[in-house]
C-alpha cells in the first residue's frame, strides 16, 4: 500500500476529556466497598477512646456470643503473627521508633488506635457486636503539644524513654554546597537585616472522598487483597514482609480509587487486620471505614513548628537562612512519616540564590494520630516559610514583595542552576511567569486600590499576597533516595502490548486514583505509535497485570511513569522495524517510522503499524530467527527531580470589623513544562490551589486536652466546597524540562504548595499598617479580629479545644466504635 | 454508620402518627427530614426503639393562607418554603433565613418542623420564627394547642413539645411589606451559624417604625433582642442611628465558646451583624 498523506493531529497538548470520567462520575464502576465475594464476612474495628493508656483487659465473650459473629480478634490473639507496621524511611541510623502493632496489645498511644476487630456475617451484626467488646484501660498522661514533647517530661511511649525519634541536619558548609550559616547571620546582625520568625504548620487531614476499604479473599492459591490505596505494589511487598507470606502468594488490586492526596500512601493496620481475619476465618473479609473513623485514624499531615532565621543585606539580598523544625510524627511512624520533613529540607531556599543554608529537624512523638504524606509532603511547609519570610523581608526593606524576590531569584539565563542544597534545577523562567501573573492580576491597579482603601480608612482593607514557588517532585532518582536512607527506589515500569487487531494495551506501574492517567498515557502512546487515542487501553493497579511498579505519589506519575511508557513504546517501534523491512524488502537502516507508518527512505513504499503487528501475530513471514512479538517493557529511573515553578498572586479583602476574609482575586501562572492535557493540568491546579487555600483559611485537626480529636467530623473539620471558592485564573508559561523526553514537569502537588503562603501573605499585607506581621493558620475570622483588636500583637490565639454539639447525644456516651 | 436496630412506623395521617407515638412510648423518635436524626442514629448517639416517619403524612405539608397569618405545615421542606409565594410575600425573613441553610441537598430534605423540634441553637429556623412572633401548633392525644414562639424554646435541644405530642404547623402573622435580612456568619458555606441575626423592619418615611430581631447561636435557645427593637423604633435608617441602637444587641446573652470563636467574639459579631441586618432590612 502507499502511505497516507495526512498526518494525524497531535494528541499531546490536546484538552481531551478524560476517558475514565464516565464511569468515575456516574459511580458505575468498581470501588473496593462495592466488591461482594461469596460468603464474605464484615469487619468492624473497636478503637481506643483514650489518647494514652495501658490496656489491662479486652473481654470479647459477649461480642463472640452475639448474633452472626464469627470471630473477635484482639492484640493478644494476634501478637505473634501481626508483625509491626513498617517505616520505610529511617532518616538516621539511630532513629527511634516504637513497635507498631496493627491491634494494640498492652498499650494504646492515640485515640483511635485499634484494640479489637469484630468479624461477623453482616456489617450490621459486626457493628452491634463491637459495642459488646468490653475494654479496661488505665489512663496514662498524654503528650499532645510539640513544645511539651521536646522536653521529654511526659512520654508518648514510656518504654522508648524519649519522645525524640530523630534529629536530622543539612548544613551547606558541611555539604560543601554553600557557606557557614552562623557566620552569615552574625555578619548581618552587625551590618544588615536579621529576621527571626516562628510559624505554625497546623495539623491537617487529607480527607479523600472515598473512605478507605479493604477486601481480602483467602481462598485460592494466591491471597487477593483489594484496597482503596495509592500504592498496591507497596501493599504487596509489605504484606509479604510484615506477615511472612511469600510475595508470590499475594496479589493486590487497587480498583478505582477515589482520591488520596497522600492519605492512601500507606500500609495500614486495617489492611493487616483484614488479611489476618480472612486467614483466621478462611473466608473473604471486608472492612470499610466510616468517615468518623477515617478522620481519627487515617494518617494526618503537616503539624510542625518552624523557627526561622533569615539574614540579609540592608538592600534585601539574602545571605543566609537557618531553619529549626519540630515535626510531629504523632504516635507512630508510618510508611514515610519520618521523611516528610526531609522532603522539605531542600526547598527552603526555593527559587533563590542563598549563599548559606542550614536545616535542622527534630522528629517527635506525641499521643495523636500518626502523620505521614499529605499533598506536597514537606514542600508546602518549606514554601510557606520562605514565601512568608520574603514578604517580611520586603516589608523590612520597604520595597515591593516582587522586587525583593527579583533581587534574590535565579535568573532564567542562569539555568541549569545548582542550588545551595546541591540540587540541579534544570530549567525555569521566574521572570516570565511573574510578568504574566502581574498582567493577568492587574497588579498595579490592585495596589492603587489598596492605597486608596488605606487612605480612606475603609472598613474593608485589601491585601495582596505573593508566592513565587518551586518544588522538587517526580520522586525520584533511586540513587538520591538511597543516599537519604529511603528503603526503596524511585524508578517506574511500563509495558506496551500490541494486540493482533491493532489495539494497544499499555500497562503502567503507576496507580491513578483520580489523576487521569488513562487519558494522558493514551494521548502519549497515540502520538508515539501513530494509533488512534481510542485504540489505547491503559491498565494499572493490579499486581497480576501491572507486575512491577512503584505507584503514585510525589507528582511522579507523568515525569517518571509516562517516561517508562515512552521508552516501552519506542522499543516496540524498534522491534517492528525489522519486520517492516522484511515485508518491504528493504534494509532495516532504510526504514523510517512516523505517524504510524513504516516507510522506506526515499520511496513511497510503506506499511502501517497495524499491518506489521498482524504479521508479527501470525508469524507466517518474519525475518529468520525473530521472536514473534513486538511487545516491550521498560523500567525507567529518573536522572533528576522535576522542578515545576510558578507565580501565584492573591488578593484578599479583610473585613476589619468582623475579621472575615474574602478572596477577591487569584491568579496563578505555573510552569509545568510541556503539557500533555491542558484540561487535566487545569484540574490539578484548581484542586491543588483550593486545598492550599484551605490550609490558610479553613482546615485544622484540633485535639482537646485529653487528646480527643475535636474536629472529628465534617461539621468541625471545615472542608471547603465549590461554594467557598472563586473563579481562579490559571495560566502557564512553558520551560520544557531537559531531563525527560516530552519536557514535562510534575503538577499534582504544585497548587497546594504554592497557594497557602499567597493567601496568608495577602491577609497580613492588608493588616500590616496596623503593625500586624502574622496570623496563625488557619486564619479564622476570630484570629484576624483578635489580631486587629490587639493590633501589634501577632499570631493570635490557639484554636479552642472544643466544639458545639449539634446532636443531642441522648442516653449513649461517646462510643468506641466510630 | 449503621444504626442500632429499631422498629419503623410510617403513618399516613396525623391521627395515625399520634397513636403510633402513644403506642411506642418514650423510646420513640420522630423522623421528619432526617438531616439531624439520621446522623444521630448512624453514629449511635441515640438508639430509639421506634422511629416514626412522618414523611407520608401529607396533611403536614404545604403552606396556606389563614387570614392575618400564614400557616406552614411542619413537614414542609425548606426549599418548598423558600419557593412559596405566600411566604415570600408575608414572611420574607423566613425566606431569607432558610435560603442560608446548609446546601441545596439539605434544603430539599430538611423540614421547618423538624428543625424547630430539634431546637439546635445554631440552626437557622428558630431565630426568624421567634422574630416573626410565630405560634407553634402542637397536636397531642388531648387535641391541639398553640404555643407562642417565645414559650416554645426551653433550652438546648429542649422545646415545649411534650410526651406524645407532635409539632404540626407554624403559624406566622403576616408581615406584609416588611423588609428582611438574615445575616449569617460562617467560615465555610455549609456550616452551622457561628452567629446569625434575623431582622425584619417596617420603615415609614425613612425611619424605622417597627423592628423585630432574632439571634441565632447566642445562647442555648434562639433569642429576641427586645431592647434593640425598642431602641430602633423611630430611628433613622442610617448607619449611625441604627449602629447606636444595635450596640446592645448582645446584652444579656450567654453565647458558647468553641472552635469557631469564643463568647466575646460572638458578642461582638452579634452587634455588628445586627446593625448590618437591620440596615439591609431597612433598605439601607
Amino acid at each position: 500500500m502507499t502511505v497516507t498523506e495526512s498526518a494525524p493531529a497531535r494528541e499531546v497538548g490536546s484538552a481531551r476529556k478524560r476517558k475514565e470520567d464516565q464511569r468515575l462520575i456516574t459511580g458505575r464502576t468498581r470501588w473496593t466497598d462495592n466488591i461482594v465475594l461469596p460468603g464474605m464476612l464484615h469487619i468492624v474495628m473497636v478503637r481506643s477512646p483514650f489518647a494514652h493508656a495501658t490496656l489491662t483487659r479486652v473481654d470479647t465473650a459477649a461480642a463472640k456470643a452475639s448474633s452472626g459473629v464469627m470471630a473477635v480478634l484482639t492484640g493478644e490473639d494476634v501478637k505473634d503473627i501481626q508483625g509491626s507496621l513498617p517505616n520505610a524511611w529511617p532518616i538516621t541510623p539511630d532513629q527511634k521508633a516504637p513497635a507498631h502493632p496493627a491491634i494494640a496489645v498492652d498499650h494504646v498511644a492515640f485515640a483511635g488506635e485499634i484494640v479489637a476487630a469484630v468479624i461477623a456475617r453482616s456489617a450490621a451484626e459486626a457493628r452491634d457486636a463491637a459495642e459488646l467488646v468490653d475494654v479496661d484501660y488505665d489512663e496514662l498522661p498524654p503528650v499532645l503539644d510539640l513544645k511539651e514533647a521536646v522536653k521529654d517530661a511526659t512520654l508518648a511511649h514510656p518504654s522508648l524513654g524519649t519522645n525524640k525519634s530523630a534529629f536530622w541536619q543539612f548544613d551547606s558548609a558541611a555539604a560543601g554546597t554553600g557557606g557557614a550559616v552562623d557566620e552569615a547571620i552574625e555578619a548581618a546582625r552587625a551590618d544588615g537585616i536579621v529576621l527571626e520568625r516562628e510559624y505554625r504548620q497546623q495539623r491537617l487531614i487529607p480527607a479523600f472522598m472515598e473512605p478507605r476499604s479493604v477486601a481480602v479473599d483467602p481462598t485460592g492459591e494466591q491471597l487477593t487483597i483489594w484496597s482503596a490505596t495509592q500504592v498496591p505494589h507497596f501493599v504487596r511487598i509489605f504484606t509479604a514482609a510484615v506477615l511472612g507470606i511469600p510475595e508470590s502468594k499475594v496479589r493486590v488490586i487497587a480498583p478505582d480509587v477515589g482520591g488520596g492526596f497522600g492519605g492512601k500512601l500507606q500500609f495500614t493496620p486495617e489492611e493487616v487486620i483484614t488479611v489476618l481475619a480472612a486467614r483466621h476465618t478462611g473466608k473473604p473479609c471486608k472492612w470499610t471505614e466510616t468517615r468518623s473513623e477515617s478522620l481519627v485514624s487515617a494518617h494526618h499531615g503537616r503539624d510542625q513548628w518552624q523557627r526561622l532565621t533569615l539574614a540579609a543585606t540592608k538592600e534585601g539580598r539574602v545571605t543566609a537562612l537557618k531553619v529549626d523544625l519540630l515535626a510531629d510524627m504523632g504516635a507512630y511512624l508510618g510508611l514515610v512519616t519520618s521523611g516528610v520533613p526531609i522532603l522539605g529540607a531542600f526547598m527552603y531556599n526555593a527559587i533563590y540564590k542563598f549563599p548559606a543554608y542550614q536545616f535542622n529537624c527534630t522528629n517527635l512523638f506525641t499521643n495523636k494520630t500518626w502523620t505521614d504524606a499529605y499533598r506536597g509532603a514537606g514542600r508546602p511547609e518549606a514554601t510557606f516559610a520562605i514565601e512568608r519570610l520574603m514578604d517580611e523581608l520586603a516589608a523590612e526593606v520597604g520595597v515591593d514583595p516582587l522586587a525583593i524576590r527579583e533581587l534574590n531569584w535565579i535568573r532564567h539565563e542562569e539555568f541549569p542552576f545548582t542550588s545551595v542544597c546541591g540540587l540541579e534545577y534544570d530549567s525555569g523562567n521566574y521572570e516570565a511567569a511573574t510578568s504574566r501573573a502581574k498582567e493577568l492580576f492587574g497588579y498595579d491597579a490592585l495596589r492603587a486600590e489598596q492605597a486608596q482603601r488605606r487612605a480612606s480608612g475603609d472598613r474593608v482593607q485589601l491585601g495582596i499576597g505573593v508566592s513565587t514557588f518551586t518544588e522538587m517532585c517526580g520522586l525520584a532518582p533511586s540513587r538520591v533516595l538511597g543516599s537519604l536512607s529511603y528503603a526503596a527506589g524511585g524508578w517506574e515500569h511500563a509495558s506496551v502490548r500490541m494486540l493482533p487487531t491493532g489495539k494497544v494495551e499499555v500497562v503502567t506501574g503507576t496507580s491513578p486514583h483520580g489523576q487521569g492517567h488513562e487519558t494522558a498515557w493514551s494521548q502519549i502512546v497515540a502520538d508515539r505509535l501513530g494509533v488512534p487515542f481510542e485504540d489505547v487501553e491503559v491498565l494499572h493497579g493490579d499486581t497480576q497485570v501491572a507486575v512491577k511498579g512503584l505507584d503514585t505519589y510525589g507528582s511522579r506519575s507523568l515525569v517518571v511513569g509516562a517516561e517508562a511508557v515512552i521508552k516501552a513504546a519506542d522499543k516496540v517501534i524498534e522491534k517492528a522495524k525489522p519486520v517492516a523491512a522484511h515485508l518491504l524488502e528493504a534494509s532495516v537502516d532504510d526504514i523510517e517510522f512516523a505517524d504510524g507508518q513504516f516507510t522506506v527512505k526515499g520511496t513511497d513504499k510503506g506499511k502501517a503499524m497495524a499491518e506489521v503487528v498482524w504479521e508479527a501475530f501470525t508469524a507466517h513471514n518474519l525475518p529468520d530467527g525473530m521472536e514473534p512479538s513486538l511487545d516491550a517493557d521498560a523500567t525507567y529511573d529518573p536522572v533528576n527531580f522535576s522542578f515545576p515553578h510558578g507565580t501565584h498572586l492573591c488578593a484578599m479583602e479583610v473585613d476589619t470589623e468582623t475579621g472575615a476574609t474574602r478572596m477577591r482575586s487569584y491568579v496563578s501562572v505555573d510552569d509545568v513544562g510541556t503539557v500533555v492535557n491542558p484540561l487535566i493540568v487545569e484540574g490539578q491546579m484548581h484542586g491543588g490551589i483550593v486545598q492550599g487555600v484551605a490550609q490558610a483559611l479553613w482546615e485544622e485537626a484540633v485535639y482537646d486536652d485529653a487528646g480527643t480529636l475535636v474536629s472529628g467530623s465534617f461539621v468541625d473539620y471545615t472542608l471547603p466546597t465549590a461554594a467557598d471558592t472563586i473563579n481562579l485564573v490559571t495560566d502557564r508559561t512553558v520551560s520544557p524540562s531537559t531531563t525527560n523526553t516530552l519536557g514535562t514537569k510534575g503538577v499534582g502537588e504544585a497548587g497546594a504548595i504554592a497557594s497557602t503562603p499567597a493567601v496568608v501573605n495577602a491577609i497580613v499585607d492588608a493588616l500590616r499598617p496596623m503593625g500586624i506581621d502574622d496570623i496563625q493558620m488557619p486564619c479564622t475570622p476570630e484570629r484576624v479580629w483578635k489580631a486587629i483588636r490587639s493590633a501589634g500583637g501577632t499570631q493570635g490565639a490557639a484554636t479552642a479545644g472544643s466544639s458545639a454539639p449539634h446532636f443531642d447525644a441522648g442516653e449513649s456516651e461517646k462510643g468506641e466504635v466510630l | 454508620m449503621i444504626p442500632a436496630a429499631f422498629d419503623y412506623v410510617a403513618p399516613t395521617t396525623l391521627a395515625e402518627a399520634l397513636s403510633a407515638l402513644a403506642e411506642a412510648g418514650e423510646d420513640a423518635k420522630v423522623l421528619a427530614g432526617g438531616q439531624s436524626l439520621l446522623p444521630i442514629l448512624r453514629m449511635r448517639l441515640n438508639a430509639p426503639e421506634t422511629v416514626i416517619d412522618l414523611g407520608r403524612v401529607a396533611e403536614l405539608r404545604g403552606v396556606r393562607d389563614d387570614g392575618d397569618a400564614i400557616v406552614i405545615g411542619a413537614m414542609t421542606a425548606y426549599a418548598d418554603v423558600i419557593a412559596d409565594p405566600l411566604v415570600q410575600q408575608h414572611a420574607a425573613l423566613l425566606v431569607a433565613a432558610l435560603t442560608e441553610v446548609a446546601d441545596p441537598q439539605i434544603r430539599h430534605r430538611g423540614t421547618v418542623g423538624g428543625a424547630l423540634a430539634h431546637a439546635d441553637p445554631a440552626g437557622d429556623v428558630g431565630a426568624p420564627v421567634l422574630a416573626l412572633d410565630a405560634e407553634l401548633v402542637i397536636a397531642g392525644p388531648g387535641g391541639e394547642r398553640t404555643v407562642a414562639a417565645g414559650e416554645f424554646f426551653r433550652d438546648l435541644f429542649e422545646t415545649a413539645i411534650g410526651e406524645g405530642e407532635l409539632l404540626t404547623a407554624v403559624r406566622i402573622p403576616k408581615h406584609t411589606g416588611w423588609g428582611a435580612r438574615y445575616e449569617k456568619f460562617v467560615r465555610v458555606s455549609h456550616q452551622w451559624s457561628i452567629v446569625a441575626v434575623a431582622a425584619t423592619v417596617r420603615v415609614e418615611g425613612g425611619t424605622i417604625a417597627e423592628a423585630k430581631i432574632g439571634l441565632t447561636n447566642m445562647g442555648a435557645t434562639p433569642l429576641r433582642a427586645r431592647s434593640v427593637e425598642q431602641a430602633l423604633v423611630g430611628a433613622a435608617a442610617t448607619e449611625e442611628a441604627v449602629g447606636a441602637a444595635c450596640a446592645a444587641a448582645a446584652d444579656g446573652t450567654n453565647p458558647p465558646s468553641d472552635l469557631n470563636g469564643d463568647a466575646d467574639y460572638r458578642r461582638h459579631l452579634a452587634t455588628v451583624l445586627t446593625r448590618r441586618a437591620v440596615l439591609a432590612a431597612a433598605g439601607g
